[in-house]
């Protein structure tokens, strides 16, 4: 019966790590560019590059890799556009910031009108 | 006064946004990746192609020559456009060229090589393409260039062509 515990434990447990495992290994995939069939993402690309891709994920997350080091291994290999999350850096300050200063700008003007009209 | 200001704004940013798109129609739409700095070889182990036997990247790149790596495969046509050009740089005696055998199947890759001859002073066998992916390779044909300082220093995507066979003359010189 203790035995049989165990292996219900033991059985739980590789299980629940396997779907961590596979959770992370689609979340990787999905951000990650299929440079043969630009407008998908590896995880639906069904191309050579992106079955190798798949496999180089796998082996990375069971090599315990986390899932920064793996784009930044992809990164490396193949630069920025592979990753379709752009990081935060000097490159792509303006693609951050333009959104929120222009946000910025429409809601100062949307302000000021309000303002106006109130104030007849 | 205060209505020109801002309409003088709008075509200012109406023009600055269209000179963005106009220089973008310039773009290739398809992205390939660039080496910008000068790169080290992986480290790999990697079955011979003739033998079935493991080789160490070390022991592959050993000499101190101009290591040229062609990623093909038999399946691939743009592969045999570049061959009798392979044939050709293989002539070369400051140069060695290591052939990486992508994806295929092994009988006729055997059979490409027989039909078309050998360029190749070595060939490894990348059944999954994962060391197609540590070069920075992303499909076949495609070709790197290793300096003797085992660094990639250049890397041309699709078949070669006569212009890229003198330029790597030129890189070799």
């Amino acid at each position: 019966m203790k035995i049989l515990k165990i292996f219900i434990i033991i059985f739980l447990f590789t299980g629940f790590s396997n779907l961590k495992s596979d959770e992370l290994k689609s979340k990787i995939l999905k951000n990650i560019r299929c440079l043969i069939c630009q407008g998908q993402s590896v995880y639906d690309s069904e191309s050579e590059f992106a079955a190798s891709i798949k496999l180089i994920v796998d082996r990375k997350i069971n090599e315990e890799l986390k899932e920064e080091q793996i784009y930044e291994f992809l990164r490396e290999k193949y630069g920025d556009w592979v990753i379709y999350d752009p990081e935060f850096k000097k490159n792509t300050y303006t693609l951050w910031l333009l959104p929120l200063l222009l946000f910025f700008f429409g809601g100062a003007i949307i302000y000021k009108i309000i303002k106006k009209k109130n104030e007849y | 006064m205060k209505n020109k200001f801002w309409l003088f704004s709008v075509i200012i940013f109406l023009i600055f946004c269209f000179s963005i798109f106009y220089k973008g129609l310039d773009n290739s739409n398809t992205y390939a990746p660039k080496i910008k700095d000068k790169k080290n070889i992986p480290i790999f182990e990697a079955k011979d192609f003739n033998s079935s036997t493991y080789l160490k990247s070390k022991k592959i790149f050993e000499e101190d020559v101009f290591y040229i790596v062609n990623i093909w495969a038999s399946w691939c046509v743009p592969c045999r456009t570049e061959h009798p050009l392979l044939m050709k740089l293989n002539k070369n005696q400051s140069i060695k060229i290591i052939g990486l055998n992508y994806r295929d199947n092994l009988n006729n890759a055997k059979n490409f090589i027989k039909e078309f001859g050998n360029p190749y002073s070595q060939i490894i066998i990348d059944s999954d393409g994962i060391l197609s992916v540590e070069f920075g390779a992303y499909g076949v044909p495609e070709t790197f260039i290793i300096d003797k300082n085992k660094k990639i220093i250049k890397k041309f995507i699709g078949p070669i062509n006569k212009d890229i066979v003198q330029e790597i003359n030129l890189i070799i010189k």
